[in-house]
C-alpha cells in the first residue's frame, strides 16, 4: 500500500495540519510519500523530507503551481496517483485541502470521504455529519481512496527524525483556466488558531471590534489564539478567519475560553472536543454552560478583566 | 448566460438530530426540511446576476425526492425562472450529483453554476469541485465576492489566513459561503407566482447517469458526550485556580 499526502505549504514553510495527515497515513499503514507543489519550494521540500515516517518526497516546482490553483494541480495529483500506483490521497482539510482533493477524486472517478476523524481499517473511516452531531463510519469501495483529514483527530508526527528522498517531478499541468490576482491575509503574532493549545474566542456579547482588545490581552498573557463565533464575524467585528464552527475552523486545544458567545450547535460543532472548555456569559442559560467544565456567569466586561488582572 | 443553481433539501439547521436507535441513520422521520442555507445564498447571488443584467436566466436544480420540489418552489420563488427536479430515492453523494449537474449545465450550456460550498447534512464540501472537475472548468470555491466582466469571472475567495482574489475564464464554477450574500425573503405575492413557474422533471437514466454510491454507510453513532456537571465558580480569580490545579494553564 501506497499514500500519496499533498503538504500544505506557503511555498517557505511546511504548515503543521500536514504532520497531522502524515499521523492518519501512518494510522492506514505502507509507505507515505509527499507531494510539495508550489513556486520556489525547494525548502519547503527539505523540510518534508525531515518529517518522521515519510519515505519520499516528490517535489513538483513551477510557475504553474505557485498559489496552488486547483486547475493546475489537480491534473499533476490524479496523473501521479495513476502513474505511481497510489492507493490513497489524503490531504489535510484546509481550505487548501478542501478546495484541491474534490477535484482530484472526480478526476479519478471515485468518491472522496472528507474531515476523516478516525481510521477503522484500510478501507473505512469515521467522519462526523451533521455539524458534528452525528459519527458516521463509512466503508470505501473505490480502488483510489481521497481522503481529507481532520488536524484535530490525529496528533501530529515528529517534525524531524526522518530523512526521505527528494524526487522532482517535471510534469507541468497549466489549465490556463484561471489566475491568481491577490490576497489579503489576516497578520497576527499570536500563534495559528488550528494549532494554538489555548483559544480565547468572543461572540455578540463583545459589543464590538474594538472590546476584542480586551481578550488579547488575556490572550498574551497565555500565549492563546483568539477566535469568534459566527456571530461576531457576521456582525463585523473581527475577520472570517477567525471563526470557529461548522463552516470555520475546527479547534480542539487544550483550553478553550467562550466569552460572550451562546453556544449555538454551529459554533459547538467547531470547539466541543477541546479538552478543557470555560464559558463566561451573562446568561446563565446559555446552551454554552452544557458543555462547559469551568462557567463564569458574569458581565464580561467586568470578568475579562478581572481574569486578566488574575493571571 | 444561463446560470444553473443547485439545491439541495436538508433537514431544517435549527433541528437537534437525533440517531436511530439500531444505529443505522440519522431519524429523519417527521422533522422540519429546508433548504440548505448556502443554496439559498447561491440562489440569492444567481437572481442578483439576473438583475444585474449579466446573467439571462436562472434555473434551479434539485436531485432528491419528490419533495424536493418544496425546495425548488422557494427558489423559484427568490426569483429562479424555472426548476428541474432529478428524482432519487436514495442518498446522494457528491460525485454523482455531480455527474448529474455535468449532464444539466451541458443539456442547458450553461455559462455558470452556482452551488453552495456545502451542505449540512452530510458536511462533504466536494460537489462544486467535482462538478468543476468533471467539466473542465475553472473553480471558484468558498466565494465572499464575485463580479462577471465580458468573458471572466473575478471571485474572492475565504481562505484560512484570510482573502483570496482569482480571475476565471467563463464557464465556471462558483460555490457560495456565508459572507457572499444576505438571502431575501420571499414575498407572498412572489411565492404565489412562483407556484406558476415551469419545473420539470428529468430522470438520471434518461441523462445518462449512474447515481450508485460509492460509499457504504456501516453506521452512525452519537458524539461522545461530554462529562455533565461542569463547575460553575463565582469569581474570575476562583476561574484561574481552577484552571491552574486541572492544569489548563500554567
Amino acid at each position: 500500500m501506497a499514500t500519496l499526502i499533498i503538504a500544505e505549504h506557503d511555498n517557505s514553510i511546511l504548515k503543521p495540519a500536514t504532520l497531522n495527515t502524515v499521523a492518519a497515513a501512518v494510522a492506514i499503514g505502507g509507505d507515505v510519500a509527499l507531494l510539495v507543489a508550489g513556486e520556489g519550494c525547494q525548502a519547503v521540500a527539505d523540510q518534508a523530507a525531515q518529517v518522521a515516517g515519510v519515505s519520499k518526497v516528490l517535489l513538483a516546482d513551477n510557475a504553474a503551481y505557485g498559489h496552488q490553483l486547483a486547475e493546475n494541480v489537480a491534473p499533476l495529483v490524479a496523473e501521479l496517483a495513476k502513474t505511481a500506483g497510489f492507493d490513497y490521497v489524503l490531504a489535510p482539510a484546509t481550505t487548501t485541502g478542501k478546495n484541491l482533493l474534490p477535484r482530484v477524486a472526480a478526476l479519478l472517478d471515485v468518491g472522496q470521504l472528507s474531515d476523516i476523524v478516525a481510521v477503522e481499517s484500510a478501507d473505512t473511516f469515521k467522519r462526523p455529519i451533521y455539524a458534528g452531531n452525528a459519527i458516521a463510519t463509512v466503508k470505501s469501495l473505490d480502488a483510489i481512496k481521497v481522503i481529507t483529514v481532520r488536524g484535530t483527530a490525529f496528533d501530529p508526527v515528529a517534525a524531524e527524525g526522518g530523512s526521505a528522498s527528494v524526487e522532482a517531478v517535471t510534469a507541468v499541468h497549466d489549465a490556463a483556466l484561471s489566475r491568481f490576482i491577490g490576497e489579503e491575509v489576516a497578520k497576527s503574532d499570536r500563534p495559528e488558531l488550528t494549532s494554538a493549545r489555548v483559544i480565547i474566542s468572543g461572540g455578540r456579547g463583545m459589543g464590538n471590534g474594538e472590546n476584542f482588545a480586551l481578550l488579547e490581552k488575556v490572550a498574551d498573557k497565555l500565549g492563546a489564539a483568539v477566535g469568534a463565533s459566527r456571530a461576531a464575524v457576521d456582525a463585523g467585528f473581527v475577520p472570517n478567519d477567525m471563526q470557529v464552527g461548522q463552516t470555520g475552523k475546527i479547534v480542539a486545544p487544550e483550553l478553550y475560553i467562550a466569552v460572550g458567545i451562546s453556544g449555538a450547535i454551529q459554533h459547538l460543532a467547531g470547539m466541543k472536543d477541546s479538552k478543557v472548555i470555560v464559558a463566561i456569559n451573562k446568561d446563565e442559560e446559555a446552551p454554552i454552560f452544557q458543555v462547559a467544565d469551568y462557567g463564569l456567569v458574569a458581565d464580561l466586561f467586568e470578568a475579562v478583566p478581572e481574569l486578566d488582572s488574575s493571571l | 448566460m444561463k446560470i444553473l443553481v443547485g439545491v439541495k433539501r436538508v433537514l431544517d439547521h435549527n433541528v437537534k438530530v437525533r440517531v436511530r436507535a439500531d444505529g443505522s441513520a440519522v431519524d429523519l422521520d417527521n422533522v422540519k426540511m429546508a433548504i440548505n442555507p448556502f443554496d439559498e445564498i447561491a440562489v440569492e447571488a444567481a437572481v442578483r446576476l439576473k438583475e444585474e443584467g449579466v446573467a439571462t436566466e436562472v434555473i434551479a436544480v434539485s436531485i432528491g425526492p419528490e419533495k424536493a420540489q418544496d425546495t425548488l418552489r422557494q427558489a423559484l420563488a427568490m426569483g429562479a425562472d424555472r426548476a428541474i427536479l432529478v428524482p432519487h430515492g436514495g442518498t446522494t453523494e457528491p460525485l454523482s450529483v455531480a455527474k448529474t449537474l455535468k449532464a444539466l449545465a451541458e443539456k442547458e450550456n450553461a455559462g455558470l453554476v452556482i452551488l453552495g460550498k456545502q451542505a449540512i447534512d452530510d458536511d462533504c464540501n466536494q460537489t462544486g469541485q467535482m462538478l468543476a472537475a468533471l467539466l473542465g472548468w475553472p473553480q471558484g470555491t468558498f466565494a465572499s465576492g464575485l463580479s462577471v466582466t465580458g468573458e471572466q469571472i473575478e471571485v474572492t475567495r475565504e481562505v484560512d489566513g484570510g482573502l483570496e482574489t482569482v480571475a476565471l475564464n467563463l464557464p465556471a464554477i462558483v460555490t457560495a459561503d456565508l459572507r457572499l450574500n444576505e438571502p431575501r425573503f420571499a414575498s407572498l405575492p412572489a411565492i404565489m407566482k412562483a407556484k406558476k413557474k415551469p419545473l420539470e422533471s428529468i430522470t438520471a437514466e434518461s441523462l445518462g447517469v449512474d447515481l450508485a454510491p460509492r460509499l457504504e454507510l456501516v453506521g452512525v453513532v452519537e458524539p461522545p458526550v461530554r462529562a455533565a456537571g461542569g463547575v460553575i465558580v463565582a469569581t474570575a480569580a476562583e476561574l484561574v485556580e481552577k484552571l491552574k490545579h486541572a492544569a489548563a494553564i500554567a
